[in-house]
């Protein structure tokens, strides 16, 4: 609510000023979002994941080979690590990174112990499978992330390119909050496998390494290499996003039974807590408005490949039904259709611009 | 043609506890084994496929090993703590194999 109060005004002015001025701006966010909503579900993204998701619930036999998938998510993960990369190289490392980082890895780690909370109040999951649960909530959905990016892209947003290195860094701590809520239980299970598959999974070097490549090599390297991450990025994203149209459409084709009413909703409430918690963190670090959404984006987003294979290890006794079908078949569409505008309107709310 | 008796160990395990079984197999001196796909099945927890997956979370593999009968319970043991509290299915069947030197 920055920059809402003249200095040198009455104060009964000043009153008026601020709550007229607070129910235009309450106009102009409510149209705002019905705007970027409508605009977002006419975008060849959103367009290409409903129909993928339309193909699964019909029993289409569209299907990705599994390699054509992994492809196209290393090639989505090299290019927005290295794109982040040169941008940092360009404006310079300094202090705000750093912080970030920070932050990133608070709103990781304590994000479960919110979403533990919101579990034992919506629904009747033991300690166990909440932990779980809780545990996918604190870590991210890169694949949301992206889909930020590119409706930051579309807008003429700029955001900070470091960004990258945060979800990189929020992949992680939220497993180890998941496991400590379940050790409080009474039972302990991590080893050293877990701990170097955890930090040292595909998708975190991937990400951290192009973003290494994109800092060191700068504007140079990306001209050198823009015809193929720049230009074919969205047409890539858009098949990427059919992919998972048709992984989540499966996810919710075959979920029968597997959540109740109680944890639904957690699926869908939860995106919005996270991403509440994600602007007061972004608003205390004095991001961007791009930077700020995209850390709404992130706290919002549940994790469907990093935190599940680690609670298969570790908690084999978690039901993956849940978890899986939570994480893919309601949070992420849910994120994607309706929260990616949402969070954009109220971060531009916040932040102006 | 003279054969060997043999032991067939087929462990199907979650793919995220392919290398924790790779690695009690080869500490349990088992050196040649073969990892195969599973694209789908029924269990206790319904139908599931491997189509579709995004992660490894979801997936299962088979393991299967050859190894002489006497080496068989030291294997087992080794194998039996990694999946002990896992989905899957260990079997041991007998079979017959040629040049009982490679096992």
């Amino acid at each position: 609510m920055r920059g809402f109060i003249r200095d040198g005004e009455p104060l009964k002015e000043r009153r008026v000023l601020h709550s007229s001025m607070d129910c235009t701006k309450r106009s102009v966010t409510l149209s705002e979002i019905l705007d970027l909503a409508a605009s977002n579900l006419v975008s060849p993204l959103i367009l290409s994941f409903v129909l993928g998701a339309f193909a699964a619930l019909v029993r289409s036999d569209l299907t990705f080979p599994e390699a054509a998938a992994k492809a196209m998510s290393i090639y989505l993960l090299f290019a927005i690590g290295f794109k982040g990369g040169v941008s940092v190289a360009g404006h310079g490392v300094d202090g705000a990174l750093g912080i970030s980082l920070v932050a990133g890895l608070l709103l990781s780690a304590l994000l479960p112990f919110v979403a533990f909370g919101l579990l034992k109040l919506l629904t009747r999951l033991d300690r166990l499978n909440a932990a779980a649960v809780a545990g996918h909530y604190g870590s991210i959905s890169i694949v949301t992330f992206v889909a930020g990016t590119s409706i930051l892209e579309t807008q003429g947003i700029a955001s900070e390119g470091f960004m990258v290195a945060v979800a990189a860094a929020m992949e992680a701590p939220a497993i180890l909050s998941a496991l400590w809520l379940i050790s409080a239980g009474g039972k302990g299970r991590m080893d050293g496998h877990l701990w170097r598959e955890i930090l040292l999974n595909g998708s975190i070097v991937l990400l951290v390494g192009a973003f290494a490549i994109g800092m060191i090599t700068g504007e140079e390297g990306l001209a050198e290499i823009s015809s193929f991450i720049v230009s074919p990025f969205k047409g890539v994203l858009c098949l990427f996003l059919l992919d998972m149209g048709l992984v989540a459409g499966r996810s919710i084709r075959d979920s029968r039974g597997a959540l109740t009413a109680g944890v639904f909703v957690f699926g869908v409430v939860m995106p919005f807590v996270g991403a509440a918690i994600g602007v007061m963190a972004g608003l205390l670090i004095e991001l961007s408005l791009g930077g700020v959404f995209l850390l709404m984006v992130l706290s919002a987003s549940a994790s469907y490949i990093a935190v599940p294979a680690a609670m298969r290890v570790a908690v084999p006794e978690a039901d993956a039904g849940i978890y899986l079908t939570l994480s893919l078949g309601v949070t992420f569409p849910l994120n994607l259709a309706i929260g990616l505008p949402v969070y954009l309107a109220v971060a531009k709310a916040l932040v102006g611009g | 043609m003279e054969m060997h008796k043999a032991k067939r160990v087929a462990i199907i395990i979650e793919a995220p506890m392919e290398r924790r079984l790779t690695e009690a197999l080869k500490a349990a001196d088992v050196t040649g084994f073969s990892i195969l796909p599973v694209r789908g099945g029924s269990g206790r927890s319904g139908d599931w496929s491997s189509e579709g997956q995004v992660g490894r979370a979801g997936g299962m593999l088979q393991v299967i090993c050859i190894i002489r009968p006497e080496r068989l319970d030291a294997m087992l043991e080794g194998v039996f703590a990694v999946v002990e509290r896992h989905i899957g299915v260990v079997t041991v069947s007998d079979c017959e194999v040629l040049r009982a030197e490679r096992f």
